[in-house]
């Protein structure tokens, strides 16, 4: 006891000493804090990163599979336009000139390669020994209706073309553009292809009213990205907006509401410094920073600042005196808080998702200097603006403390009947939360009010797949992809694949292989098959790659030494889980039945994604673990008692079960943004705990008091402290919930019920607990050896 | 009032001056490039033998061993046939191809392994040959009546032409060709711009060597994609401008024959 003591006294006197000092030296401490601020921001820089492939760290196998895959076939983004005649046939002379039209057009967008249209189709058609090979609709001004019939007889009937280029009914039809970035700068590149098709969008729909008109693909993919990024981003203009009106009625002081936005912008326009120096690219994760940065960094202010004017009005202490009482008690509070907060946030670096680190180090960064900032600008400025202590303040003293009285005396009288029922409760949620799948479809990671997604939706429905999954599949031999035996193991492995439900298209060489032979054949339909020597398929081939047009070669389907081709499926929209059984299903049909130079892993960016859910939970598992035990040490030590700081686990894990378990009733399905959530919360929901247990072990060692009592008064002194700051958090949350991406909105929603259920714990389970532990000390044949020596 | 006055008179004479130009250095690009066909009249026919490489962006490559027979026309577009010489499974392999001066090539593909020839019908010129850099209007005979033609400049020997293509299926918006005025006109290299203008490829001609004291033929061709990072590269061996071929050598027939 002496001990503990003399430690308190220490940093009572330390932030005694602090807080003179810098009362002493206002105007240079907040000379220099500006200083810091500013010099930090001005080494800041947002630049932003649409690029799907920032989600995927270097390690990750996945891409590594998938780079490897592109480094052996043509590697392309792509942008697919597509039109939806409003009188519902593509196949009218007007649709196909303005089809044509476009396609043109297109060609002109910046780094494309190649534009597949319906009407630029190489159609290949046999007469005995005669080959024609033209655009399927050249020149489509000229031609008789008659002509377009056939055209379109031609298109419905291709099996390139349908549910890639165009629907079965020939009533929607996409132009596909192929883009080869040169990858140098992603964050100038996507937006100069965007801005370029979207112009010529524009200027499409503005001549032919007679379309509708719907985008989609990668780059588009990747705007939205982006675009998802700038938005988030300036969802904390909201979030500032709250935080002033929460100051002011919290504080019912303009002076105070000042200088929390003074500590609240430093410490974002140091987070930004931070983002400049380190180089760091915004993503759509990252983005909401500057939401969470003021979220949490408004609490630490306005627990000194409530505690300050407390001292004036109703203490009736002096402006200096305050604010040193202020700081003495609100000093280690907000360290230790700032501290558990940066610790969460730092495990996101045990995550396999790059966006996650660098929201991690930010916050975490901005978070130092949020402390920094509200222990020296903060007393600072209060120091500086003058205090009218004239207005009275009525006294709400009875009302207000009777309701958290009356929920401790409640507690109090029933501790093992509510630990009890919190304990069923939370054992039922656990249970539910373990039935929650993942699920990172980043189609879906959009809400329906981004265009991008409603885009998507469409042409899922109506034409094609935005989903795929890829195969490079191996002859074990240069050359072998002529091999009459693999191609006939090709052939049957895309007739599988075609009979698989959530196939919409499947791209693979033995098609070509069919088509050429039956051209050959003078479009005999008994000769669409794989040809029966190595000589004829490789002659066929030569054939085919003359007659291949601009922009395309054989390199986007076979690689160099043509001893693998690569099979393209593309799905309807599937969950994570049946894209993982899809594509495991495939690898052992080719494990099965094809001999192993064959076998083949399937890879895809969707793929990728399907699997980053899992990836991310493993590996944030261990970082998880560590961050528990780095809080509840800090705890320990904070509390001086090692079994209170064991205790606290309980009320710090379980709001996250609990959490987990009611999101599985509302929605059922979880994303990678939601696996950053326990070391996220941990770190703010430990504040609810670290309080409460304070100021019940004050009144227990200090005060005498019995753990009853004890619990009364904890709930009487920091009862309205933990409704305020959880007031201040779920705003913050609640703002960065309405993110139309999902990665953010669903990590935001899942932390507000989260931070509930802490408080709720912390209201009920955490004082019978305590009551219940303290009730087992006055039983010393109980306690259990292991349990004395630690607690020394 | 005074002011405008001296504007527009100034911009009138830019005008005329930039008027005059255009037309002189259209009918100067016109110029070389008939004396650089001039200057190639009278080879009568020639064959050579050549091995293509492939080259991907990560170093990877590909051979293609062919012979090319050409056969000069003077009324016409030239008459070629190509033979594949390996890999082995496409050898034999034949193409033989009329150039025209208008309109649409004609196209026979010989295929040893079902021993026919297939006449092939095809306007797409801007395709690639066979997985090269190189599309078909590369390779082709170069008539002058294919290009629209802008002289751009001169530095010392070299002259550059701005060659556009005239039919709309080309996959060109225009090529800067250089032209070296003191070797025959012989071509040092050529700038592709694709359909958006912007630089898609560039052919280097090199290793040069003269034959008959009159027709330089370039030893290396050196096509490089600035888009796709690929290369293609084409190394001639001697030509034999001896052979004396005719009409005859380029017929469906003869095709066959050059296959088997």
């Amino acid at each position: 006891m002496n001990a503990i003591q003399k430690t308190k006294n220490a940093t009572n006197a330390f932030a005694k000493n602090w807080a003179n000092f810098v009362i002493k030296f206002k105007w240079p401490v907040l000379l220099l804090t500006i200083l810091l601020a500013m010099g930090l921001g001005s080494q800041g820089k947002m630049e932003f990163d649409g690029d799907y492939h920032v989600f995927f760290s270097e390690s990750n196998p996945e891409l590594e599979a998938f780079d490897a895959l592109q480094e052996k076939y043509t590697k392309d983004d792509n942008i697919i336009i597509v039109l939806a005649p409003k009188n519902g046939n593509v196949f009218t002379r007007n649709n196909l000139i303005a089809i044509e039209e476009l396609t043109a057009d297109a060609w002109n967008t910046p780094y494309s390669s190649r534009v597949d249209a319906v009407t630029n189709f190489q159609h290949t058609s046999a007469n005995e020994d005669d080959l024609y090979v033209d655009d399927l609709s050249y020149n489509s001004a000229t031609k008789t209706d008659a002509e377009i019939l056939e055209i379109k007889e031609k298109a419905l009937k291709e099996p390139l073309l349908v549910h890639r280029i165009i629907n079965k009914e020939g009533s929607v039809t996409a132009i596909n553009v192929t883009v080869r970035l040169p990858g140098e700068n992603s964050a100038a590149e996507i937006p100069e292809v965007t801005i370029a098709t979207r112009e010529m969008i524009s200027k499409f729909q503005e001549k032919h009213a007679e379309f509708d008109v719907y985008t989609t693909g990668l780059v588009p993919l990747n705007t939205a990205f982006f675009e998802s990024s700038q938005k988030d981003l300036m969802l904390t203009v909201l979030m500032l907006l709250i935080v002033v009106v929460v100051t002011l009625v919290l504080t019912r002081n303009i002076f105070a509401t000042i200088a929390t936005l003074f500590v609240v912008l430093f410490s974002i326009m140091s987070a930004v410094g931070f983002i400049g120096l380190n180089g760091i690219k915004l993503t759509p994760p990252s983005a909401v920073f500057p939401t969470m940065i003021l979220t949490l960094a408004v609490a630490d202010s306005i627990h000194i600042l409530i505690t300050y004017l407390q001292k004036v009005r109703k203490d009736g202490l002096e402006k200096k005196e305050a604010l040193v009482e202020s700081m003495r008690l609100n000093f280690m509070p907000v360290f230790i808080t700032s501290l558990t907060t940066v610790i969460g946030f730092l495990t996101l670096n045990y995550g396999d998702v790059p966006p996650f680190w660098d929201l991690g180090n930010i916050v975490a960064f901005g978070m130092c200097m949020a402390f920094l900032f509200s222990t020296t600008t903060l007393p600072a400025l209060m120091a500086i603006f003058p205090i009218w202590k004239s207005k009275k303040v009525k006294e709400q003293k009875d009302g207000k403390l009777g309701w958290y009285t009356n929920l401790g005396m409640f507690v109090v009288r029933q501790p093992v009947k509510l630990t009890v029922i919190s304990i069923v409760v939370i054992g039922l949620l656990t249970f539910l939360a373990r039935k929650n799948v993942f699920n990172d479809e980043f189609v879906e990671y959009f809400d329906t009010t981004v265009q991008f997604r409603q885009d998507s939706d469409f042409i899922n429905e109506n034409l094609t797949g935005f989903y795929n999954v890829e195969f490079s599949i191996g002859s074990g031999e240069s050359g072998g992809i002529n091999d009459p035996r693999y191609l006939q193991k090709l052939n049957e492995f895309e007739d599988w694949l075609e009979d698989q439900p959530e196939v919409v298209h499947v791209n693979a060489f033995s098609e070509v292989a069919r088509r050429v032979n039956r051209s050959m054949h003078g479009d005999n339909e008994s000769f669409y098959k794989v040809p029966e020597n190595r000589e004829e398929a490789a002659q066929y081939l030569l054939l085919y790659e003359l007659s291949l047009p601009f922009g395309l070669d054989l390199n986007n389907q076979i690689n160099v030494d043509k001893s693998e081709s690569r099979v393209t499926v593309t799905l309807e929209n599937n969950s994570s889980a049946e894209m993982i059984a899809f594509a495991e299903r495939s690898e052992n049909w080719l494990k099965d039945n094809a001999p192993e130079s064959m076998h083949a892993l399937a890879v895809s960016p969707t793929l990728m994604f399907s699997k980053l859910g899992f990836r991310q939970a493993d590996s944030m598992f261990k970082g998880n673990i560590i961050a528990l035990i780095l809080i509840s040490l800090v705890l320990m030590i904070a509390l001086r008692n090692f079994k209170l700081g064991l205790l606290s686990i309980i009320p710090n894990v379980a709001p996250v079960l609990v959490g987990f378990g009611l999101w599985y009733l509302l929605k059922g399905t979880i994303n990678t943004g939601m696996v950053i959530v326990f070391g996220m919360t941990l770190g703010i929901i430990v504040d609810d705990t670290v309080h409460f247990m304070s100021k019940f072990l004050r009144a227990r060692r200090e005060l005498g008091y019995d753990a009853k009592a004890a619990i009364i008064y904890a709930f009487e002194t920091v009862g309205k402290a933990l409704v305020t700051t959880t007031v201040v958090l779920l705003a913050g949350f609640i703002v960065l919930s309405t993110s139309s991406f999902a990665l953010n909105s669903y990590m935001a929603r899942i932390t507000v019920i989260i931070i509930i259920a802490a408080l709720i714990i912390d209201f009920i389970l955490l004082p019978s607990l305590l009551i219940l532990v303290s009730k087992e000390k006055e039983e010393p044949v109980r306690k259990s050896k292991m349990q004395v020596q630690l607690d020394k | 009032m005074k002011k405008i006055k001296f504007f527009t008179s100034i911009t009138a004479l830019i005008l005329a001056i930039s008027g005059i130009n255009a037309q002189s250095n259209e009918e100067r690009g016109l110029q070389i490039a008939k004396a650089a066909e001039k200057a190639d009249e009278g080879f009568g026919s020639s064959i050579v033998d050549l091995k293509m490489t492939l080259k991907n962006k990560n170093g990877q490559t590909s051979e293609r061993f062919l012979t090319t027979r050409t056969l000069e026309l003077t009324t016409d577009g030239d008459k070629s046939l190509i033979v594949f010489e390996s890999p082995k499974d496409v050898k034999g392999t034949a193409t033989l191809t009329f150039t025209h001066k208008i309109g649409t090539d004609d196209q026979w593909l010989y295929l040893p392994s079902i021993k026919r020839v297939k006449r092939i019908s095809s306007n797409n010129k801007s395709g690639p040959f066979v997985g090269s850099e190189f599309a078909y209007e590369d390779l082709s005979s170069q008539e002058i009546e294919k290009y629209a033609y802008k002289f751009i400049k001169e530095e010392g020997d070299f002259l550059v032409v701005e060659q556009d293509p005239v039919d709309p299926k080309s996959g060109y918006t225009r090529r800067m060709v250089t032209y070296n005025q003191n070797k025959g006109y012989r071509l040092e290299k050529i700038e592709f711009y694709d359909r958006k203008n912007a630089l898609l490829k560039t052919l280097t001609y090199s290793d040069y060597k003269l034959y008959k004291n009159k027709f330089w033929r370039a030893a290396t061709f050196t096509m490089v994609n600035h888009q796709s990072n690929k290369e293609t590269l084409l190394k001639f061996g001697e030509y034999n401008f001896g052979a004396e071929l005719a009409e005859e050598d380029f017929t469906e027939v003869a095709l066959k024959r050059a296959g088997s």
